[in-house]
């Protein structure tokens, strides 16, 4: 197949800078020289490519948008969401990797830790020497977080945690977990180091989705943890919840990429593809269905750059990354069906990628707050009125 | 180690080249343009001699402010720092490049010279050779392989059939063969950094150019191809053909 490029049928590579374009370009030759030839196998096979960990970490993937004094490399966050494209334009696991220890570890770590805290962990962290892992979805409280059990309790000069995570992101290999728990009554954040007696992760297995990424339950049991691990400025649902906004905005460019993968696949495809004579991209139907493609990933592209500018200004909101979430998550999943359908037969194997796409959209259709809570959440900003209860 | 690398803008290798309406050049619409990838073998080596025994890496390139885009990704791989060679347009006559390229680096002081073997655009594959030859440097072209040892260095060089090595006393000029190592990657910290390096502009003389091109023209279209449809029965035409008429074998 063609080398992949990016489509941009309404120019808005003029929107960027150059340097965003060059961050852009960096990950795409990366992604087209370490992730694609192997990629699918390890998808196939269930299994994490660890090596890319460290090259990611070289690369700057991870906290990509944190200060360089923390070893980050400190772009702007429209190259951040960029970023996120290209490793999404190779597989969703790659992408949730870099947003895990990036929006989800670092970012807290940064944002509510003690200097100490941030000069421990964050270099480790960035560079992909230390994995983290985020824990705050649990067995019975998924869209619901504000109910969890986990608890931490105070104990001399250290903290007790009990309490079960689930669903959570790499945490089978995890250094630190970020775990959030209530402390009378609030949630708060703590970090839990690998190997803390009464600590321990084992991984889930079976996915149809998001195979090349590791997915695990955390098992709290009498965990002490120095008291000195507690994230000071954390406090209340909306410290966890403002790391989910850093997610989202990274999943909502995320799948920009997913779908644009799905969609060159499906436009060469179906100009070589022949049926009745021609080639199946001269039926209507089908055009039909690569136009829809086209411009929906066109209006994902205008509305992630217009979040991103805002983000970068200051003026951005949740609920406008709810937006972003809900929509462009939604979009890349059909664009991903349709490349399918579009691939016919072809399109069930690993010979190409958009069933794999498309399987590993299901989840992040599902995380980081499902499509109808979000749309619960811009429903709510709109009218005043919460109808999640 | 105080080391140059001259460098070279070129059409990124995928790019479908049409003519451009003066019929001398090409059509820049739409070309994305990127280091001339030989130049990025040279640049790595260069970081890695300087990685291992110190000193700074700098870029030289000739055009017009645009290339500095390109110049930029070269800063993004770690290069200190880079001069521009402020030209409209850069020399058909590769001269008239040399000789401006080799008063520049008179002033430099440079242990190694580097270059990549040809650029891709217009392959005249001479740069190296004519600014060794104007700094009266030992040259060394086409290298597989390069070891620097204090003064001197010895390379490893494609030859017809097999490979050369050769020993040769510093400063010296390098052009650079695919594979004398892996190119880095840019990271995300490089391009940031690359940001606040200083590009600086130099006017240079410009000598008078001996040469021009006359005329680009495309490959022409292939015809169509034979299909042959008696397998095995077809072997002895499907040679005779190869031999008489695309004279192949
Ligand atoms: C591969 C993978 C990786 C993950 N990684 C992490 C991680 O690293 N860290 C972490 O903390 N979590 C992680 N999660 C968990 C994820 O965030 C949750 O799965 C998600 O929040 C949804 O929760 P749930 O699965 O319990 O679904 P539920 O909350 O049970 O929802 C089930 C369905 O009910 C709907 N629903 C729920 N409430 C309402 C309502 N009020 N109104 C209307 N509809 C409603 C939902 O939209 C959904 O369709 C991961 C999940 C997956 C699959």
């Amino acid at each position: 197949m063609n080398k992949f490029e990016s489509p941009d049928y309404y120019l808005v590579d003029n929107l960027l800078t150059d340097d965003e374009k060059m961050i852009r370009s960096a990950i795409r030759e990366w992604v087209d020289e370490k992730v694609m030839p192997i990629i699918e196998d390890a998808y196939q096979k269930a299994e994490y490519p660890h090596q890319l960990r460290g090259q990611m970490g070289e690369l700057g993937c991870f906290g990509a948008n944190l200060p360089e004094k923390y070893g980050c490399a400190g772009v702007s966050n429209v190259a951040y969401g960029l970023m996120m494209q290209e490793l999404e334009r190779g597989d969703s696991g790659i992408r949730s990797s870099a947003s895990v220890q990036g929006a989800l570890v670092m970012y807290p770590i940064f944002t509510f830790g003690t200097e100490e805290q941030r000069q421990n962990w964050l270099p480790r962290l960035a560079s992909g020497e230390a994995v983290g892992c985020f824990g705050l979805t649990e067995p019975d409280f998924g869209s619901n977080p504000g109910g969890m059990l986990t608890t931490a309790v105070k104990d001399g000069d250290s903290y007790v945690l009990n309490g079960a995570k689930m669903w959570i992101t790499n945490g089978t290999i995890s250094d630190v977990a970020v775990v959030w728990a209530r402390l009378d009554g609030r949630v708060r954040g703590f970090l839990v180091e690998k190997g803390t007696p009464g600590f321990s992760a084992p991984e889930m297995h079976n996915k149809h989705s998001l195979r090349a990424s590791i997915t695990s339950e955390l098992i709290l049991q009498d965990v002490r943890i120095p008291e000195k691990n507690i994230l000071p400025e954390s406090g209340g649902l909306n410290s966890p919840l403002s790391c989910l906004t850093q997610a989202r905005y990274g999943i909502a460019w995320g799948v920009i990429g997913a779908a644009m993968a799905c969609y060159h696949e499906a436009l060469n495809y179906a100009q070589t593809r022949i049926q009745f004579d021609k080639p199946i991209a001269s039926f209507q139907l089908v055009q039909q269905k690569l136009v829809y493609m086209i411009t929906e990933i066109t209006k994902m592209q205008l509305l992630c750059l217009q979040l991103g500018r805002l983000k970068d200004s200051g003026e951005m909101n949740s609920n406008q990354v709810s937006m972003a979430k809900r929509n462009n998550v939604a979009q890349a999943l059909e664009i991903a069906r349709m490349a399918r359908d579009i691939l016919g037969a072809n399109g069930i194997t690993a010979e190409y990628q958009s069933m794999r796409h498309m399987c590993n959209l299901e989840t992040v259709k599902t995380y980081e707050g499902t499509h109808d809570i979000h749309t619960l959440i811009i429903g709510n900003d709109i009218t005043g009125i919460p109808a999640f209860k | 180690m105080n080391i140059a690398v001259c460098i070279k803008q070129t059409p990124d290798t995928t790019t479908r080249v049409k003519v451009g309406p003066g019929g001398t050049g090409i059509d820049e619409a739409g070309i994305n343009y990127i280091i001339n990838p030989y130049d990025e073998f040279a640049i790595e080596e260069a970081l890695q001699l300087t990685e291992k025994n110190g000193g700074e890496v700098t870029l030289l390139s000739m055009g017009p402010a645009s290339i500095e885009k390109t110049i930029r990704e070269g800063l993004a791989m770690g290069a200190h720092k880079a001069i521009r060679l402020n030209v409209d347009k850069t020399p058909d006559d590769p001269t008239v490049t040399a000789k401006a390229l080799a008063e520049t680096l008179k002033n430099g002081q440079y242990d190694l010279i580097f270059f990549g073997k040809q650029a891709v655009d217009d392959d005249h594959g001479q740069m190296a050779s004519l600014v060794g030859e104007l700094l009266d440097l030992p040259t060394v072209t086409v290298v597989l392989e390069l070891h620097v040892d204090g003064g001197s260095a010895t390379a490893k060089r494609e030859v017809e059939g097999g490979l050369e090595t050769i020993r040769f006393s510093l400063p010296a000029v390098v052009s650079a063969q695919r594979n004398l190592n892996e190119p880095r990657y840019r990271s995300l910290k490089g391009i940031m950094q690359a940001k606040k390096k200083t590009i600086e502009v130099v006017e240079p003389a410009l000598a008078e150019a001996h040469l021009v091109v006359e005329k680009l023209t495309p490959p022409p279209a292939k015809g169509e191809g034979k299909i042959f449809r008696n397998g095995a029965q077809d072997a002895a035409e499907v040679v005779r053909l190869l031999r008489e008429e695309a004279k192949v074998i």
